[in-house]
């Protein structure tokens, strides 16, 4: 505040003086200079205005900064008050039995998850290994040889597809297989494929991004050594970039594990173990939460117990695999930097 | 010998080259083809058996008063729904990339970005199960304050919801899921505002909010619209947060704290579709067909804004 002040008392003082003795211009009028439009205030009277404007432009930046960093803490509010709750309404019914048995029988109490558990190990695994391929692949394409308007236009659908709704993809893969195998069908692999649709997107972003950041130098190293270009992807370009490509995998997977709608609409709700995505109704952790939820028996407090447990180990997973993801990537990925 | 000809032809793609090239260029560019298909897989497959909805007669589908009025009142609270979320998150979304880009220290901006995208990894179905345990609950005393306070505007007329499971808790719930997304687009963008711009403002005196308001923001205006029609897009399609946490009625009305609500396309379809046969699955598919069409749009737009940006 202080430099602008006494930057500002310099031209006050002259100009005072020229007011009170004879200003430069008086002798040629013969009065006192008074322009039609109003003078610039003198800076004498100037300096408090100044000050005032100064105050308000520094108390709004302080403001701004103040709102910035409320908005900040308010938008973890959601987050921390969202961990909380789900772990201490789910360490209720977070023991064995829970990962165990499956619901085969259950009305109220008791019961357990272990065939959602593993229905979402299989319809994900499945997911993961229909998506992999093709998602990698895509992304060699789009790094490697793509060129011109294909390139352009599957970069472009590849953003897009990213934005496509869940229920959107679920009713996809119901569509496709209502129309062979007839209606009313339910199958894991539906799951799958539904999954699998909203899974390659964002495997072929991450990989795209992991190839990009191989330098070009071992690529030329390679040719000049005679190797062919599909061995210079598979043998260098690759294997350089495979922390990368694994961390990104598990963040996709952590993506969609915790789907819900694709796989309610594709794989519907089952309470006993089926371990054969080709044959029948599966169940999944998120559609197993929903459905106790939105179902529960009487009284509905085991079954809240339930959904809240399996909310919890949702949770676990995904943080699991964001964490995992992360040291993996850290550990392994370090010298692409 | 057979190296040098390999050489020749890596130098020039036209070349004759090895057939291991040719295959695994056809691989990864069919991977690439294949995901244009699927694509157009989804509208065809989605157009194929909505068709039974779309040519039947008007008293077969679901109300009996055909496709349009049977959808109209989904799109209706699938708009309310997304307006509200949009409404609460993007000048949050907006606020949240400034504090990591321009005014957390350096060191922890990546920890803090990390910790927003925390927000995007937790399953959908966990935020209605929040939403109905803790935010509603939590809600009623606002929503009655807002029926008390602003009854006479017609989005709180009331009578308020003892539950809180209303329009608005929901459009908040949305608006915390699509905040991440908004903030991940607009942060990239703000960071790359050009240093020369920002110290040329803070040179000439500029305080740090001014330097914002006259580079960074005109810098990322467009990201944050494109940003903004991203979180809308996920917004419209998001499910099981809507379909856990609100109380539907099926009515159009404005009322955001009342009880009974519209449902939204997504919802309605999740909480439907298990128990529907024969027609009512066809129009249910028709209305998701609806939800694609919006969505693709409107993501083929943020994109397009996305892109242009990116060439400059």
């Amino acid at each position: 505040m202080s430099a602008p002040t006494s930057r500002e008392s310099q031209p006050t003082g002259a100009q005072g003086d020229g007011n009170g003795a004879a200003p430069e211009r008086a002798p040629l009028t013969g009065r006192r200079f008074e322009p039609s439009q109003p003078p610039a205030p003198p800076a004498r009277a100037m300096a408090p205005f100044a000050r005032r404007v100064e105050r308000r432009r520094h108390v709004t930046d302080r403001g701004v900064a103040v709102i910035v960093t409320g908005a900040f803490l308010l938008a973890l509010a959601p987050l921390i008050s969202l961990l909380y709750t789900v772990v201490s309404k789910g360490m209720a019914r977070f023991d064995a039995e829970f990962f165990s048995v499956s619901m085969r029988g259950i009305i109220s109490e008791g019961g357990g998850a272990y065939h959602a558990i593993l229905g979402t190990l299989i319809i994900t695994g499945l997911a993961t290994l229909a998506a992999v391929p093709v998602g990698v692949m895509c992304a060699i394409y789009l790094q490697e040889y793509g060129t011109g308007r294909l390139k352009r236009a599957i970069t472009f659908f590849v953003d897009v597809m990213t934005g496509i709704p869940s229920i959107v993809a679920g009713l996809f893969a119901f569509a496709a297989f209502a129309l062979f195998l007839g209606p009313g069908i339910r199958l894991g692999v539906m799951g799958s494929v539904a999954l699998s649709v909203l899974m390659i997107p964002i495997v072929v972003r991450s990989t795209e991004e992991m190839l990009r950041i191989v330098p070009q130098a071992l690529r030329e190293a390679s040719y000049a050594l005679g190797v062919p270009k599909w061995k210079t992807i598979t043998k260098v370009v690759l294997p350089t970039a495979l922390a990368g490509i694994v961390t990104g995998v598990m963040l996709s997977v952590a993506r969609i594990i915790g789907e819900t709608a694709p796989l309610l609409i594709t794989t519907g709700v089952f309470s006993s173990v089926n371990v054969d995505p080709f044959d029948g109704r599966m169940q999944n952790l998120a559609v197993f939460a929903f459905n106790e939820y939105k179902s529960p028996g009487v009284p509905p407090e085991p079954s809240f117990e339930r959904a809240w447990a399996a909310a919890l180990t949702l949770i676990l997973i995904v943080m699991a695999l964001n964490v995992i993801a992360r040291l993996v990537y850290r550990r392994y990925g370090t010298e692409l930097r | 010998m057979s190296a040098v000809t390999d050489i020749t032809g890596i130098g020039h793609p036209g070349g004759s080259r090895r057939l291991g090239d040719r295959v695994f260029q056809g691989l990864a560019t069919g991977a690439g083809v294949l995901i244009l298909v699927v694509l157009a897989g989804v509208a065809g497959f989605l157009l194929i058996e909505a068709w039974p909805a779309i040519t039947a007669n008007a008293a077969d589908i679901p109300g009996g008063e055909g496709l349009v009025k049977y959808i109209w009142p989904l799109a209706f609270g699938t708009l309310v729904a997304a307006t509200i979320a949009i409404i609460f998150a993007v000048p949050m979304a907006v606020a949240v990339a400034l504090f990591i880009s321009h005014f957390a220290p350096r060191r922890i901006a990546n920890v803090l970005s990390y910790v927003i995208d925390l927000l995007a990894a937790i399953p959908s179905i966990i935020y209605g199960l929040w939403g109905i345990a803790v935010l509603g609950p939590a809600s009623t005393g606002v929503l009655n304050w807002l029926e008390g306070n602003l009854g006479f505007l017609p989005f709180f007329e009331g009578p308020a919801s003892s539950t809180g499971r209303t329009m608005l808790v929901a459009g908040l719930v949305l608006g915390v899921m699509i905040l991440p997304i908004i903030t991940a687009v607009t942060r990239s963008v703000f960071t790359q505002t050009p240093r020369r711009l920002q110290e040329g403002a803070l040179a000439l005196g500029a305080t740090r909010w001014e330097m914002i308001r006259m580079t960074v923001l005109p810098f990322g205006r467009s990201a944050i619209i494109s940003g903004s029609m991203l979180g809308l897009g996920r917004a419209l399609g998001e499910t099981m947060a809507v379909a856990i946490l609100l109380s539907v009625s099926g009515g159009v009305t404005f009322n955001l704290i009342g009880s009974g609500n519209p449902s939204t396309i997504a919802a309605h379809i999740a909480l439907d579709f298990p128990e529907s046969s024969g027609l009512d699955v066809n129009a249910l598919i028709a209305a998701g067909l609806v939800l694609f069409a919006v969505t693709l749009v409107i993501n083929m737009a943020a994109r397009a804004i996305i892109n242009r940006e990116v060439r400059y």
